[in-house]
């Protein structure tokens, strides 16, 4: 009885045992399984992100190779012409530099009170909410729309024509809600407690936002604008629709000038038929990417020495 | 220095809402100049929310009632057409967590309180400075470095220097929000002997978690539970014979 019992159990542990085997080489597959699953993943989110890389830096390098050939002091200073050997960017230039910095004398200074609205001011209420909707909103509104807006508004109701001011005003709308959320985020990120340090020593609630808040938030403001004009700056469908110029041959010398800008003139060169042209629009390109990448190296900066100099908060 | 040894602060009948919650609960009490009244009471029971009623500091949060009077100096500062401004010069406050202004140096950090006001032409700003920080206890200490960062500091030198700061604009009452309770023991030491020298000056408020603290700084001692003045008297007899029996329940530490 007894060693019938042991054989038994025997046989049976050893059944089990094989079963466990039999398991653990079920999970061993499966374990492989999942490895493999999980690399294959990896793997393709690694195409994923390569490919595009792959493609925007052969348009790039196409860019460069055929534009940097283009580009020389003649090329820069000079003005647009019939012959693509002798036609320059220097209008184009110079009107995206003024058109920069016009807009963003105007959608600064909008941007930053709004947002110290918002912030600072602004009660909890059906308006505040109503602001806030409309600015996000207008963050996603295609920028063609700004155009729209802006050959209504400000080229024809308040009669600037196609010139510069109108330009800077479309585009000051066009990146006005970047302004402000970028704005906001910045005075957010101040500590309350410094707000009632300022308060209670006897500050008014401007004075404090003057001397506290701004000076602490600012450096994050100005990286955000700068980011915001960096959009603008890369904007042709406005600057058409408005009726800017595309062949300018002279520099802007008012506010009231037509003007032009590099997208304007590369989009002009690009619908050339001559093949010369394209490597023109090719060589404002480069001049363009360029002004752009200093513009991000600058927000770069900024932010990298704003959070040095924040480091105790 | 400006004579203070007059100014008293008496809340009548006075009672803080949030929304429908009652934080402070109709307290009535005295705080007298040249002495330190502590301010005890467990978590929530609305001695923050009492001593930032003292200078005005509910007015930029909505929601936030005050009725009843707070009188300094006779005069009710929630009356209409008193300037909250004018009544935060005249007390000045420290807060739980130092807070000295990271952009500014430690002189400038001093000096802050006169640059949020028109009068920034002030005559002698190194002797109103030098004043305050010696009276702050922190002079020595930064004597050398007045242009260095306020961030350079430590944790304790930080919260003299906005003793220092609030001492600048010569207040008559000062209010101390648990000003030792991000600090370590010795930095606590030194606040409290400073608090104890300038008691002669001003009429301080301290609000503290601590009730040796309490027993330590204060000459008179009042116990808030849920919004409402249990008991107020000198904190020698509040600690060893208090009349409650929640006073007493509170400091022989059967709850809170």
């Amino acid at each position: 009885m007894k060693a019938i019992t042991d054989q038994d159990y025997l046989s049976e542990t050893k059944g089990k045992s094989e079963r466990a085997l039999l398991d653990s080489a079920f999970i061993a597959r499966d374990e492989r399984r999942a490895q493999l699953i999980e690399r294959a993943f990896g793997f393709l989110c690694l195409i994923a992100t390569f490919l595009p890389l792959c493609i925007l830096a052969f348009l790039i390098g196409d860019t460069v190779i055929s534009g940097l050939q283009r580009i020389n002091l003649a090329f820069i200073l000079g003005f647009p012409s019939r012959f693509a050997a002798s036609a320059g960017i220097f209008p184009a230039l110079v009107g995206t530099f003024y058109l920069m910095t016009l807009t963003m004398t105007i959608a600064l200074p909008l941007g930053v009170a709004s947002a110290i609205y918002l912030e600072e001011y602004a009660k909890d209420s059906w308006f505040k909410r109503l602001i806030e909707l409309n600015v996000t909103n207008l963050a996603g509104v295609p920028s063609i729309i700004f155009g729209l807006l802006g050959l209504e508004l400000f080229v024809r109701i308040l009669g600037l024509g196609q010139s510069l001011m109108a330009g800077a005003l479309t585009l000051s709308l066009l990146i006005l809600p970047v302004v402000i959320t970028a704005t906001r985020e910045a005075l957010k990120s101040v500590p309350n407690n410094l707000r009632e340090a300022g308060l209670a020593l006897g500050g008014s609630k401007v004075s404090v936002i003057l001397r506290v808040v701004l000076p602490l938030s600012m450096s994050q403001i100005t990286t955000g604008a700068i980011l915001a004009i960096a959009r603008a700056i890369g904007e042709s469908a406005p600057l058409i629709v408005i009726g800017a110029a595309t062949y300018l041959a002279f520099i802007p010398t008012d506010l009231l000038s037509e003007f032009s800008a590099l997208p304007l003139q590369i989009f002009q060169w690009v619908e050339r038929p001559q093949a010369d042209f394209v490597d023109n629009a090719s060589g404002a390109i480069v001049v363009l990417l360029l002004v752009l990448a200093i513009f991000n190296a600058t927000a770069a900066w900024l932010r990298h020495r704003q959070e040095k100099n924040r480091g105790s908060l | 220095m400006k004579q203070h040894a007059t100014s008293t602060m008496i809340t009548n009948n006075l009672s803080v809402r949030y929304g429908n919650h009652l934080a402070v609960d109709n307290v009535s009490l005295t705080i007298k100049s040249g002495q330190v009244t502590a301010i005890i009471g467990p978590s929530g029971c609305g001695k923050s929310t009492f001593i930032r009623s003292l200078n005005r500091m509910h007015d930029f949060i909505d929601d936030v009632k005050v009725e009843g009077a707070i009188l300094l100096d006779g005069v009710d500062i929630y009356a209409p057409g008193v300037d909250a401004v004018s009544i935060r010069r005249r007390v000045g406050m420290v807060f739980q967590k130092p807070n000295p202004f990271p952009h500014m140096s430690i002189l400038q950090n001093v000096l802050s309180g006169f640059s949020f006001t028109r009068k920034k032409a002030i005559k002698r700003k190194e002797e109103i400075a030098e004043k305050a920080l010696k009276s702050a206890a922190l002079f020595d200490e930064v004597k050398d470095r007045l242009h260095a960062p306020s961030g350079a500091l430590s944790g304790g030198q930080q919260q003299r220097l906005c003793i220092a700061r609030a001492l600048a604009m010569e207040p008559e009452v000062l209010l101390l929000d648990e000003p030792c309770s991000a600090l370590d023991p010795i930095s606590t030491a030194r606040i409290e002997d400073l608090i104890n020298v300038l008691r002669t000056n001003y009429a301080i408020v301290i609000v503290t978690h601590n009730m040796q603290q309490a027993a330590r700084v204060s000459q008179v001692t009042a116990y808030f539970l849920s919004g409402k003045l249990i008991e107020i008297d000198e904190t020698k007899k509040l600690f060893t014979n208090p009349s409650d029996q929640r006073t007493e329940d509170y400091i022989t530490g059967k709850f809170g």
